[in-house]
């Protein structure tokens, strides 16, 4: 193990999520809702690295999460690695993906869109996987997936 | 919950299924009064006033011999209280068998459709979209030229903010259309819009100039307002707000086919003198709104064709 990452404890099982850009962590760790768990979770914030500059990691213990779950990240974060770890071993690698369909995740830049002026989810189709092009199902407006806002969490 | 029943949007309209309404349509201009939709309650939901298209659909309903409840201030209603869009929707169609809505929101039609109970057709929700007004401009066209085939249509006047230009558009990929684009720069095709040409072979041309010789080439010849807010730079409106008035003088090598249409209302984009020539069709047009939209509200009530064939009985 590279002698930066160990600048955050290793962990028996979990998951590292490694290559954050670091002005995406606290986005990252509200799109998976650590703020929320009882397990521990360490993260390591402005860690100097040789592709990315400064870089973020998150390592959650005792913690795996689904497919759909992480490929949200992508929304964000689409050039993060995740580990999956068991008995302090690397057993799995894993990349994140674009979904085609983005639901609850992404806020519409649209204020006249019935999405921001209603308690309901959002929703968003991947137009063009190639530039990056999301757009709203509802106002069918379309925006640049480098620049999305995130909604703020709401429960149904 | 039966959103496909809903009628929320023109773009994802089959042909076949424009070609069914338009056959729909018909059967009603024949026989505009009946008794097919006895016994139903039709809701129109106003959340911002038109009264044009309100009377539209509730004659539409009252024709067919359905009931008409429903808002057009929304003052009067608990939207001003805070209530949501979905608890007024939930709270009508309890009441109603389907709701028509206008929005001042984008979206909300779409929204409304995926928690009614009860299908939902879309009066027009903020820019987005008025889909019955291209259902009667289809209908228009089918009408006057016999088909919608291998049309030239001639575009005019504001087609960057003109959501009928653009849902018109949309709708007639199906029908291998020739587009002729007629605006000041300012209020210019979009260009997202000539991309979606581009992608589905829709072929256009892009005019500056509207005169005798590019009004020669239309079988339909669509106008729309252009309204001085629309533009950033005065100097700019001042220019070319009379260049795109049609005048009956304009019409002297149209084809004998051409047929003038006109959202309504007018302000001044076309001149009161071509009112009596034989190439006017917007009033008419109009007039078709009410034999679409009873097309429409019998469609996603579930009546078919057959039904409404069937069905003579005049009120
Ligand atoms: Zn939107």
């Amino acid at each position: 193990m590279k002698r930066q990452e160990l600048m955050v404890a290793a962990i028996e099982n979990g998951t590292v999520i490694d290559h954050i850009p670091s002005n995406k962590l606290f986005q990252v760790v509200s799109l998976l809702g650590l703020e929320h768990l009882k397990t521990a979770v360490m993260v390591g914030y402005n860690l100097p690295s040789a592709k990315m500059g400064l870089k973020s990691i998150i390592k959650v213990d005792g913690k795996y999460f689904s497919d759909e779950e992480l490929n949200t990240l992508s929304v964000v974060a689409p050039n993060v690695t995740l580990c999956i770890i068991k008995d302090y071993e690397v057993v799995e690698k894993k990349c994140v993906t674009l979904p085609t369909t983005i639901t609850g995740i992404v806020k519409c830049n649209n204020p006249k869109c019935i999405t921001n002026n209603e308690p309901m989810q959002t929703r968003f189709v991947l137009t063009d996987a190639e530039a990056g092009t999301l757009q709203c199902q509802y106002c069918k407006k379309e925006q640049p997936l480098e620049n999305v806002k995130l909604t703020s969490k709401i429960s149904i | 919950m039966n959103p496909q029943r809903s009628f929320v949007t023109i773009a994802d309209l089959s042909r076949e299924k424009i070609l069914y309404l338009i056959r729909m349509a018909e059967e009603f201009e024949a026989f505009p009064n009946r008794d097919l939709l006895k016994n139903r309650i039709v809701a129109t939901l106003f959340f911002e006033p038109s009264t044009r298209t309100r009377l539209s659909f509730e004659t539409a309903a009252n024709r067919l011999g359905a009931k008409v409840i429903g808002f057009t201030d929304p003052k009067v209603t608990s939207s001003t209280k805070g209530e949501t869009l979905k608890d007024t929707i939930m709270m009508v169609s309890n009441y109603a068998d389907v709701i028509v809505m206008r929005h001042y929101l984008e979206g909300a039609a779409q929204y409304a459709s995926e928690v009614s109970p009860v299908p939902v057709v879309n009066a027009g929700d903020g820019a987005n979209q008025h889909p019955s007004q291209t259902m009667l401009d289809l209908y228009s066209i089918y009408k006057t030229q016999g088909r919608l085939d291998d049309l030239n249509i001639l575009l005019v006047g504001d087609l960057k903010y003109g959501r009928t230009v653009h849902s018109l558009l949309m709708a007639m990929r199906h029908f291998n259309p020739t587009f002729h684009f007629i605006a000041p720069k300012e209020l210019a095709m979009p260009e997202e819009y000539k991309v979606y040409c581009r992608e589905h072979g829709i072929r256009y041309e892009e005019h500056e100039d509207f005169n005798a010789d590019v009004i020669a080439k239309a079988d339909i010849l669509y106008m729309t307002r252009v309204q001085r807010e629309r533009f950033t730079d005065l100097m700019e409106y001042e220019r070319v707000k009379d260049v795109y008035i049609l005048r009956a003088a304009m019409l002297n090598k149209a084809r004998e086919n051409m047929k003038i249409l006109h959202p309504l209302p007018r302000v001044n984009e076309i001149a009161y003198d071509v009112d009596n020539d034989p190439h006017a069709y917007y009033f008419e047009q109009a007039r078709n709104g009410l034999y679409a939209r009873q097309a429409i509200i019998s469609d996603v009530l579930g009546f078919t064709l057959e039904d409404v064939q069937n069905n003579k009985l005049q009120l």
